[in-house]
């Protein structure tokens, strides 16, 4: 199942939701740097609060997504990792480090607005 | 040891069955009382390991079961390929080292996950992972 994408003024919102497949992770990479250019967006929040497991193939496609839109020229947050998906990431040996994270959708728009200068 | 006469078997092929694995291995791990983190990692182990049986050797076959030793519930994990097997398995538990697309972190991040890990493997014959997590209850 594709991950739907919504567009809100200047920003875009993938919620995943359910598990994903490698596929549909990579399809949700692909997706949403084509529509940042598309849509002229400066902001994308990925939101993972419904993965119950994130393993080191679903968290390089998030690094992937925000580094790649970065250069599209808009910033990444991905938002809503769970505390039990966070304690798996650090032990399995990801931390996210070179990418922007937020604990809700909530956090994730005023870290948006902060970044962009909007709101 | 004792393990549980039916196993349950998932044949991983593609990426679809890893997300299976992963969800049968969660339920597994809740049916004998893991706690939900605890869980979680034995889900997030079993797709690293699914996913290098899928990236080196295409196809394979993980069975979980439920195992006892004195007093002691667990779930054990067994993946097993006929790929073309690890020439030096030392290597390939070292943290970034990766012969496939992955980011090397598979073998050695599985371990850290799971209490008890262990990998056998020939060359042209394939690899069979090992890998328990105890009932901390």
């Amino acid at each position: 199942m594709a991950v739907p994408i919504l567009k809100q003024g200047e920003y875009l919102i993938a919620s995943i939701q359910s598990a994903m497949t490698d596929g549909e992770a990579l399809r949700l990479r692909d997706d949403l740097v084509r529509q940042v250019g598309r849509f002229r967006s400066r902001g994308i929040i990925v939101d993972v609060t419904a993965l119950d497991v994130l393993d080191s193939f679903a968290a390089r496609s998030l690094s992937t997504i925000a580094h790649m839109t970065r250069l599209r020229g808009a910033a990444t947050v991905i938002v809503g990792v769970q505390p039990e998906v966070a304690f798996a990431m650090v032990q399995l040996g990801l931390a996210f480090e070179d990418i922007h994270t937020a604990l809700d959708l909530e956090e994730g728009l005023q870290f948006l607005d902060s970044r962009t200068g909007s709101g | 040891m004792t393990t549980s006469a039916d196993p349950v078997r998932i044949v991983i092929v593609d990426d679809a069955d890893i997300v299976s694995a992963r969800q049968q291995g969660r339920e597994t791990a809740e049916k004998l009382g893991l706690s939900a983190t605890e869980s979680t990692l034995v889900a997030t182990a079993i797709s690293e390991i699914a996913r290098n049986i899928m990236s080196h050797a295409g196809e394979g076959e993980i069975a979980i079961h439920m195992v006892a030793v004195e007093g002691a519930r667990g779930i054990e994990v067994v993946a097993r390929d006929d790929g073309p097997g690890i020439a030096d398995i030392e290597r390939a538990m070292q943290d970034g080292y990766s012969t496939g697309p992955g980011l090397g972190l598979g073998l050695p991040g599985a371990r850290r996950l799971m209490d008890e890990f262990d990998v056998t493997s020939e060359v042209g014959v394939g690899t069979t992972v090992v890998m328990r997590k105890w009932c901390s209850k």
